[in-house]
Formats: structure tokens, C-alpha cells, sequence
């Protein structure tokens, strides 16, 4: 557990940077610290292995005053993923990843042994560690960056915006294999991002930061989208929230409605076009395409069906996201909002097409959520200003 | 060219060669010895940068001939004691790579400095085991114009009866006689040369991370 104990950071020119901060950080939990530039999280952040000193109040960990703690030896005992991984570009991966157990005493053939099993842990392969950052790209700099950090098997991790630096493709991977390894290490980490969705995908709880350092809300996430503390963090959050809301609600039973499949490399039906109008109630437009293995792949235009060829994936529109077996109502709906032919692909766990989702039956479920839990999640309780009441007084 | 001349002194001038070796090589090394803490210094503290480096400018500017005069009086030597010429140099080196090596210590990323001190280093372990070692291409550039500079800055001792290849340039003169001259002038870029790729070839091999092929 980390407790900030009224603490307060004021910077030689005068900069407030962190307000009277008092939060209690949970042991074993994702702490997301989310906010605009200027609010003072990274600052919060770096007070923790006292990279920055407080100007007032006192940092906890575990009962014990950080301050009483020699400052590299508190240092060695915290995981830190610095952003674009801050790795040592004169050093092979394996000695990157061993740099706290040699700094601990370790001997260097034992620290790069552990570290050889830790690429495997963080997703690299063995043959990464002779290499040096240069010749990695930027995701798998990062997870080096990752398992430096945990090269010590600190019980605490700071991450300074360890996914900002990579492209969203890769960001989402990473985000994904780091919910995974938490779940199996159950480390206490604190997470610094100033992008909401990665806030609410990572954290257990958020802690919201204004600028100037305030504390705007600290909860769980589902909760600051669906009640913000106030104007500030409804604003941040963004008018979507409702909609990100839906991340927080199981998808549950949803009538799921028959699709039918064309298999690439086989020929189209020459009535492509009219025989998925017979099957299918949106209309015969389009028609999904599934490889050997029962996985979606696209779908097919049938007013441009190639009839010179069996179908191939260049006949095809791809995009369209898929609704797993533990899908939230966002997944689904965006899913059927994302598809060319507004039915959102259903798929079971090993990725097989099971049927289609319409949008209409999403919302249906929204509406019939909301009935069973009024006031939860998703609300659209409007807050903060809103442009009728400006429009009133200014007619 | 007068080849029976050089047949008949290849002896001495071999000699002069190896003395003129050490006595750009010693000052060279030292220089940089000296300059590594004082350029570290400048590097942590902007307050004594400005001081060094004006130090440095003022001391390189003193007349190398001037210095090989005065150190004997100072340093309590004879004038032809070849410390002199060793101390004088290294002062023009210490003065050349102070700068050098601040800068090649400002070069360093500070993401890494950062990411070194939040992994739990401390500043001197830091500073030697990060920070150098990530200095030293451009402790390296300084270091080839010091050292080629070093060897003919050597030559101006033989004004004082050092023995070294400057000897071949004062008795070129004396005697209006070009074949010494023309041999000491291309014993000097030989030496200055070796001195030149050997350095470049320190680098290279402490710096493997710098040669290898870059992904993305």
C-alpha cells in the first residue's frame, strides 16, 4: 500500500505542480494516474522513488516514510518503466533486463540467466538478448523496458506512460499482454497515462488529476464514468463516456442470428446476391467470408461480386471488430457498428464464427440494463455545461 | 633528396622518432586522465562550466614556446628535461578536451541519465558506467584533433635542444639542407596518422552498440 499524506510539490519557479495530494493506493492493484498535461501526475508519480522530493507531506509505502530510505536503495526495490523505455542503448537486451540485480549484487552470469527467462515472460524471443535497443523496434523496446522493471521482482511498479511512444495497433497488444501478466504477478502499480481509454481499460482504480495538481476523483472506473466528481472530470472523460460506459457491462445473452458463410478459394454463387437475401434480414447486400478454420474474415460486397474467380481476401472489405465469448456491450456494439454490413460478428473463444449481432438488439439490451439497475452504469445523466442552458440565457 | 644523408643517420632519427612517439603519446593520455573528472565537473555543475572552459580557452592560448621557457622555472627542472615538453602538452590537452568531454556528457540522452537514476544508481556509478561509455564517440573526435595536434606542437621543443623530429627541422634550417625537413615533415604525418587511426579504432571496438544495423 502507498499513501500520499497531504503532499504537496511546488517547483523552484513557483509552478504548483501537485496540490495537497491524500490518496491511499491499494496493494496488488492497477492505480491508474490520469489527467491533461500540467496536472502533476508524472510529478505524483516520481515523488513515490523520490526522483522528486515533496516540498510538504510525506509518502508512504507500507507504514514506512520513503524519506527514511536511502534514495538508490528505495530505488532498486521499485519497478520503473520510464516512456520510449529509456533503455541503455550500450547494453545488449539480457544486460539491460539484469540492470537492478547487478546494481543489487548479483553476479552478472546469474542476473543475465534470470534475465534470459524474462524476455520469454514479457513475449521476446531468447534470441532478442544479444541484441541491442537499437536494432529492436519501439513495442519491443518497450517490453525489455517492462521486464527490466520486473528483473528484481519488485512488489511495486511505477509506469511512466510506458505505451505512449507506439503505434495503436501494437499499444492495444502490449496493454492486453500487460493486464495478463498482471493478473498472474499481482504486483501494486501505479500507471501513468493522459489517455482516458487506456485508464479505464488498465485500471482497477483512477485517480482523475486536474491541473494544478488537484485530485479531481479516485475510483474505479466504471464509476468515474458513470457518476464524475465534478465539471472537470466530466469534461475529461469526454461525451462519449456513455458509450465507454458500456465497457463495464456484460454483453450476456443477445439473440444471435444466423449468418450465412462463403469460404475463401470457393467459387460465388452466381445468385450470391439474392441467396443472402433469402438468409439474412439486412438486406442481401453483403456476404461473410470465413477461412478453412471457420475464422471471419471479411465481408463481400455481393453488387461486386467477382465472378471470373474463386473468392480471394483482395475481393473482400475487411474491418469490422469481433465480439468474443466475454464481450462488454461497447465490444458488441461497436462490432455491429463497425461492420460494412451493420451485423456485428459473433465469435467463439477460438475465434469460429457463431452468428451475427444487430445493433438494435445491443441497445435493446442497454435499455433493458438500465431497467434492472436504474442509476448504474451506463447513466447519461448530463453534467457539466451543457450548450442548451447557454442558449437559454443567451436567446 | 638527399638518400645518403638519411642512410647515414637513419640510426638517429629512428631514435628521435621514438622519443617524439612518447612525447606526444604521454600528454595525450594524461590530458585525457586529467580532463575526465574536470569535464565530468563542468558537465554536473553550470556554475563551474562557464569558469573551465574560460580557464581552458585562456591556458590554450599561452605560446607553446613561451610555456617550454617558463615550466623549467616553475616545476624547478632543467630546460632540457623532456617533462617539460610532457607538462606543457598535457595542459593544452586537459585545456582542449575539458570542453569536449562536458559537451560529450551533455550529449547523453537524458532519458537515459534518468532511466539509470530511477533504476537506483548512484551519480559517480552512473556517470562511469552509463554516461561515459555513451561519451565516448565525442570524447573521441576531440580526442584525434588533440593528439594530431600534440605530435606537431612536439616539433616547437626542438628550439630548446629536445631531442625529437623537430631536430631534423632546426638542423634542416641551419644548414639550408631540405632532405631533413622533408623527412620530418613526413615522419610527423606518418606518426600523426597512426595516432589518428589508433584512436579510431579504440572507439570502434569500445563502442560496439554504434555499428550494428538498425531495425524499423
Amino acid at each position: 500500500m502507498i499513501n500520499f499524506q497531504s503532499v504537496s510539490k511546488v517547483f523552484p519557479d513557483g509552478t504548483h505542480a501537485v496540490e495537497d495530494l491524500t490518496i491511499e493506493i491499494p496493494t496488488g492493484k492497477i492505480t491508474v494516474f490520469v489527467g491533461p498535461s500540467g496536472c502533476g501526475k508524472t510529478t505524483s508519480l516520481r515523488m513515490i522513488n523520490r526522483m522528486i522530493e515533496p516540498t510538504h507531506g510525506s509518502v508512504l509505502i507500507d507504514g514506512k516514510d520513503t524519506t527514511s530510505i536511502d534514495a538508490p536503495t528505495l530505488r532498486r526495490g521499485i519497478g520503473y518503466v520510464i516512456q520510449n523505455a529509456g533503455l541503455f542503448p550500450h547494453r545488449t537486451v539480457l544486460d539491460n533486463v539484469a540492470t537492478v540485480p547487478v546494481l543489487q549484487g548479483q553476479s552478472k552470469k546469474e542476473a543475465r540467466a534470470a534475465a534470459g527467462d524474462l524476455l520469454a515472460r514479457v513475449g521476446l524471443d531468447s534470441a532478442m538478448g544479444n541484441r541491442y535497443p537499437a536494432q529492436l523496434s519501439g513495442g519491443q523496446q518497450q517490453r525489455v523496458g517492462v521486464a527490466r522493471a520486473l528483473a528484481a521482482d519488485p512488489p511495486v511498479m511505477l509506469m511512466d506512460e510506458p505505451f505512449s511512444a507506439v503505434d495503436p495497433v501494437v499499444r492495444a497488444q502490449l496493454q492486453d499482454e500487460f493486464i495478463r501478466l498482471q493478473d498472474e504477478l499481482g504486483k501494486t502499480i501505479v500507471f501513468v497515462t493522459h489517455d482516458i481509454d487506456e485508464a479505464i481499460k488498465l485500471g482497477d482504480r483512477i485517480a482523475v488529476f486536474a491541473v494544478g495538481g488537484r485530485l479531481a476523483q479516485f475510483a474505479a472506473p466504471a464509476e468515474v464514468l458513470s457518476r464524475p466528481a465534478d465539471d472537470f472530470v466530466a469534461d475529461f472523460v469526454g461525451r462519449d463516456r456513455g458509450y465507454r460506459a458500456l465497457s463495464f457491462v456484460a454483453s450476456g445473452k443477445l439473440p444471435l442470428h444466423q449468418e450465412p458463410t462463403l469460404t475463401l478459394g470457393d467459387p460465388v454463387p452466381t445468385d450470391a446476391g439474392s441467396s443472402a437475401e433469402g438468409l439474412t434480414e439486412g438486406g442481401g447486400r453483403w456476404l461473410l467470408v470465413v477461412d478453412g478454420r471457420g475464422e471471419p474474415r471479411g465481408w463481400l460486397d455481393c453488387r461486386r461480386v467477382p465472378t471470373d474467380h474463386p473468392v480471394t481476401v483482395e475481393d473482400l472489405v475487411l474491418g469490422g471488430s469481433l465480439a468474443g465469448p466475454d464481450a462488454s456491450l461497447r465490444t458488441t456494439l461497436d462490432a455491429a457498428l463497425s461492420s460494412p454490413s451493420g451485423r456485428g460478428v459473433a465469435v467463439d473463444a477460438d475465434l469460429r464464427v457463431l452468428g451475427t449481432v444487430a445493433a438494435k438488439d445491443v441497445l435493446a439490451a442497454i435499455e433493458a440494463a438500465r431497467g434492472d439497475e436504474p442509476g448504474e452504469a451506463p447513466a447519461v445523466t448530463p453534467t457539466g455545461p451543457e450548450f442548451w442552458t447557454k442558449a437559454e440565457a443567451n436567446p | 633528396m638527399n638518400w645518403a644523408w638519411l642512410n647515414r643517420n637513419t640510426d638517429q632519427i629512428l631514435s628521435w622518432l621514438v622519443q617524439h612517439f612518447w612525447l606526444a603519446l604521454l600528454p595525450t593520455v594524461l590530458g585525457l586522465l586529467l580532463a575526465l573528472p574536470l569535464g565530468a565537473l563542468a558537465h554536473r555543475y553550470r556554475w563551474s562550466y562557464a569558469t573551465l572552459i574560460t580557464l581552458a580557452g585562456l591556458l590554450y592560448t599561452i605560446p607553446s614556446i613561451a610555456l617550454f621557457v617558463v615550466l623549467p622555472a616553475i616545476l624547478g627542472t632543467r630546460i632540457l628535461d623532456p617533462l617539460n615538453v610532457v607538462v606543457a602538452l598535457t595542459l593544452y590537452t586537459l585545456a582542449l578536451l575539458v570542453r569536449v568531454v562536458a559537451d560529450a556528457l551533455d550529449s547523453v540522452p537524458p532519458l537515459v541519465v534518468q532511466s539509470a537514476s530511477a533504476m537506483g544508481y548512484r551519480p559517480l556509478r552512473s556517470l562511469i558506467t552509463v554516461q561515459l561509455p555513451l561519451a565516448i564517440p565525442v570524447i573521441g573526435a576531440g580526442l584525434r584533433v588533440a593528439a594530431v595536434s600534440n605530435v606537431s606542437l612536439v616539433s616547437v621543443a626542438a628550439l630548446l635542444g629536445i631531442p625529437q623530429l623537430g631536430q631534423l627541422f632546426t638542423t634542416g634550417f641551419q644548414l639550408n639542407f631540405y632532405t631533413p625537413i622533408i623527412a620530418g615533415i613526413v615522419l610527423c604525418l606518418l606518426l600523426a596518422a597512426v595516432f589518428d587511426i589508433a584512436i579510431q579504432l579504440i572507439v570502434r571496438l569500445s563502442t560496439p552498440w554504434q555499428r550494428v544495423v538498425r531495425a524499423r
